[in-house]
């Protein structure tokens, strides 16, 4: 355990980082290669760094399982809850033209919405899968 | 023509990986070489224009898979039996399928050459209407979360049950632990 | 020459035909559960590679809309693999949870091993 100490600093140096650029690739997927697949994947892979290089309860305590567990299901619900509102507004399922007064800021806004979606339904399932497996280990 | 190039030299060496993977039979060594596939898989597709996929891959297919199969590794066994079949019979189906297909590549169009039919329907279309309809520049964000995003409901639904599928299999019951250990 | 041509405008197809009848042979004559995963795996790569070939334009750039390009990629095979890594990679995560409890159950998982010991196979 006291010779890692390079790599207990440098992940501990790397993991603001990682999460910065996760928010990046989230936001700035209309503009560059990116979105919540990626962004989603990245921040699973940087808890999963932590739980590597400190342990998984270190992990547990800064992710709980709880949270990973609501995450699943609430990225879906984000998603179809979008594609809801905009049935609500009087369009068709996922339409996403009602939910702005302009055509692109609707289209952006929905886009947007939906990726957000996307991000934590996928960051909390990768996230659970691997819990799940770790946790079989002990 | 570079760009034919550097395509086909990956393309080796990614064979090369694959007939490794093949013929060894320790597992940590198969895992890793799968995830030095993945990478080069992902310069592969920066190569092929696709960054976006080429992003998604480097991550999940070098990151996430690459821990979860050494998760399994470390949960089971790293040493791969000696084979008890002849492996005559796997190889001359491998072998057939594969002189099959080749044999149905030869009739496909060309690599790299822009009159064919994959360039004439919506792809086209997308990448004429996706500023003025969408204002987004990315025309693959564009396609996935606005125009299909029907397709991208069902597959992030996709991955929700495989998650939930997963948390069955493998997530200990926490209330009835304390009795019996074991439940299942 | 002609030989020569045919080689470079169908090497990506001949490639992916090579990766997925590969990805066959692991998965039809090796026993080990794991490796048949990593077989699976890789065949699904294969089919990556045989769906974004086709949509590449030699001189072209990625589907990235901006005043200084013209001649771009096809998006749609993108969005295709996209969301199939993404799938591949949670019904990857399923296969390997069944083979933790199999080895769990059995205490084994090669193939071989498994039916000796289930009573019932």
């Amino acid at each position: 355990m006291r010779l890692d100490v390079i790599l207990r600093v440098i992940s501990k140096l790397l993991l603001p980082f990682m999460l910065v650029f996760a928010l990046y690739v989230q936001f700035h997927g209309d503009y560059g290669p990116g979105g919540g697949f990626q962004a989603g994947v990245i921040v699973a892979a940087a808890v999963i760094l932590y739980a590597i290089m400190f342990g998984l309860d270190a992990a547990l305590e800064a992710v709980p399982v709880r949270v990973v567990e609501i995450m699943v299901p609430l990225g879906v619900l984000i998603y179809a809850g979008v594609g809801v509102a905009s049935l609500l507004l009087g369009a068709n399922f996922l339409d996403y033209d009602v939910l702005g007064h302009d055509h692109h800021h609707a289209q952006e806004l929905g886009v947007m919405l939906v990726e957000i979606g996307v991000l934590v339904s996928v960051s909390g399932t990768m996230l659970a899968i691997f819990y799940a497996f770790a946790g079989r280990g002990r | 023509m570079i760009e034919a190039l550097i395509n086909m030299v990956l393309l080796t060496l990614l064979a090369a990986i694959m007939i490794g993977v093949v013929r060894l039979r320790n597992l940590f060594a198969v895992v890793i070489l799968s995830s030095a596939y993945s990478f080069i898989i992902a310069t592969v597709l920066i190569v092929l224009d696709a960054v976006d996929v080429a992003m998604t891959e480097a991550a999940v297919g070098a990151g996430i898979s690459t821990v979860l199969m050494l998760a399994v590794l470390f949960l089971t066994k790293t040493e791969e039996q000696k084979p008890k079949h002849s492996p005559a019979l796997p190889l001359f189906v491998a072998t057939v399928t594969g002189i099959a297909l080749i044999y149905g590549t030869l009739d496909l169009p060309a690599f790299g050459v822009p009159d064919q039919p994959i360039h004439t329907h919506v792809g086209a279309y997308y990448l004429e209407k996706s500023v003025e309809e969408t204002g987004i520049p990315n025309v693959v964000s564009s396609v996935l979360a606005s125009y299909r995003g029907f397709d991208t409901l069902g597959e992030t639904t996709v991955v929700f049950t495989a998650g939930i599928g997963v948390l069955l299999l493998l997530r200990r019951n926490r209330r009835r632990n304390g009795k019996n250990g074991e439940t299942s | 020459m002609d030989f020569l041509q045919t080689v470079v405008s169908h090497y990506n197809q001949w490639i992916a035909v090579f990766l997925m009848v590969s990805g066959l042979y692991i998965v039809v004559a090796r026993g080990n559960m794991v490796k048949k995963l990593v077989g699976l795996n890789l065949f699904q790569t294969s089919v990556y590679l045989l769906y974004i070939s086709p949509g590449k334009i030699l001189g072209g750039t990625p589907p990235i809309l901006a005043a200084e390009f013209a001649v771009y990629s096809n998006p749609l095979p993108h969005v295709l693999i996209l969301t199939a890594i993404v799938v591949g990679v949670a019904t990857l995560s399923l296969g390997l949870g069944l083979v933790v409890r199999i080895n769990e159950a059995f205490g084994t998982i090669e193939e071989e091993e498994l039916f000796a010991r289930d009573p019932e196979a």
